[in-house]
């Protein structure tokens, strides 16, 4: 007899209040090893505050969240984070940022993999112009750069191809395509679904802080 | 410890790569201080012999007043582009990202210390009457116990809606023990009257209490929301 495979990620019951607000409202689900889910859903659905929760940044106020069988915390190393804000230091270029960030996950090689990740988003690693001055698709390809440097088995992707143009936003989807391909577990959060519709593996669907459904591709129905 | 050591060691780098970019800090200390030498220069005769008495004092406050703008850059830094969420979801232990900022606060204060000193010395007639080599640890010491509690507050006061206004408040009332011993030591220093040995125990008492406390809270400071 086989065993069923565990999932990756486990959302029980998971409710986060911001005073009387509820963001997330007793959200479960689970989640496989290896797919790519985009999580869509209208402006405070709670997309961001689940993405949140699931990289440790916000504590739910009741339920919990498991990821490989660890608290988020303790699985920070599986996780790779990239926000809506570039979460870089604008008066550093791409690269001293990424090297810093290297540090921070005791990457050895850190010169390698710093230029080997930056190449792998479209960027120049010899690059000297601080962060500050990139253009805002420049900012999001580096933001990605950093968040796959330590090369977590789960990324986590708020809004990635926000102010990109459309050519640097398919390589980018390309990229987690490849990664999903290599095993790791995507979430992307994104208004701009068209974009996945035959890549992501699901359709996370979110409305007032609850999954509402969860579909193979863009077509929901009962929705035009 | 390794990590630690290494992950201090790298945010310390990176933050004084930023101010020395920046030189926000510096700039908005530096100007603080010197008006402070200015305005403080018309309010009482320099050259009197009470002078001795006044300058520990006004050395002491100048600095303590110039190293918030200091202490709050630092996190504002961290706050802008919510890159401190990066260190957040990393695994780098919190103390080592403490450490570093006071470390980072303390060679900004100290830089400016050394900036400030010739000018007060220069502009208030400073003579030294008692053992000056004690000046040195006094400096340190006091400059210590002002960034590391200072470093903790401001921490704590970042998510706070008027930061700026919250972090004296917070940090100044708990600073008033090792404010009263840094000016203390420093004026029985300058005026030779008396020794100032019982100041520096209680400063370095105060160092490694509240060091000891602040590194014992940091985490929970940092992984707040």
């Amino acid at each position: 007899m086989t065993q069923a495979a565990q999932p990756a990620i486990t959302v029980n019951n998971v409710v986060k209040q911001f005073g009387r607000f509820a963001a997330l409202r007793g959200v479960t689900a689970e989640f496989d090893e290896g797919r790519f889910h985009a999580i869509l859903g209208e402006n405070g659905a709670g997309k961001t505050t689940l993405l949140r929760a699931l990289a440790g940044l916000a504590q739910p106020t009741r339920g919990e969240i498991s990821i490989f069988g660890k608290s988020p915390r303790e699985a920070c190393r599986e996780i790779g984070y990239m926000a809506h804000p570039s979460l870089l230091y604008d008066e550093m270029s791409g690269t001293e940022n990424l090297r810093y960030f290297a540090s921070l996950y005791g990457i050895l090689d850190n010169n390698r993999r710093c230029a080997e990740v930056i190449r792998s988003v479209g960027l120049d690693p010899e690059l000297t112009r601080a962060a500050g001055q990139y253009s805002q698709g420049m900012r999001q390809r580096m933001s990605l750069a950093r968040a796959i440097l330590h090369d977590p088995r789960v990324l986590l992707l708020d809004e990635p191809f926000s102010n990109v143009d459309v050519h640097s936003a398919q390589a980018m989807v390309g990229l987690l395509k490849g990664m999903r391909d290599a095993g790791k577990t995507v979430f992307v959060i994104t208004h701009q679904a068209a974009l996945l519709e035959g890549v992501a593996d699901e359709f996370v669907w979110m409305q007032a802080g609850q999954i509402v459904d969860r579909t193979s591709s863009l077509a929901r129905e009962g929705l035009q | 410890m390794n990590s630690l050591w290494a992950v201090t060691m790298a945010t310390l780098v990176k933050d004084i790569r930023l101010e020395w970019r920046s030189k926000d800090a510096l700039n908005a200390m530096l100007f603080f201080s010197l008006l402070v030498v200015v305005i403080f220069m018309f309010s009482f005769d320099p050259l009197a012999e009470e002078s001795r008495h006044i300058v520990g004092g006004l050395v002491w406050v100048s600095f303590l007043f110039a190293s918030v703008t200091a202490l709050n850059q630092t996190w504002a830094r961290e706050l802008r582009n919510q890159v401190l969420d990066a260190y957040r979801v990393s695994p780098a232990p919190a103390n080592a990202l403490f450490l570093a900022k006071a470390l980072g606060n303390f060679i900004f204060v100290s830089v400016l210390e050394a900036l400030m000193t010739p000018l007060f010395v220069i502009f208030y007639n400073v003579r030294v009457l008692g053992p000056a080599w004690q000046l040195i640890p006094i400096a340190l010491l006091g400059t210590w116990a002002l960034v590391v509690n200072g470093t903790f507050f401001a921490a704590m006061s970042l998510r706070t809606r008027s930061r700026e206004i919250m972090l004296p408040l917070l940090l100044f009332p708990v600073s008033i023990p090792a404010v009263i011993a840094m000016v203390a030591g420093t004026t029985s220093i300058l005026t030779g009257e008396e020794s100032a040995h019982f100041y520096l125990v209680l400063l370095l008492t105060y160092d490694v209490v509240f060091t000891t406390a602040c590194l014992a809270l940091f985490g929970t400071i940092l992984h707040a929301e």
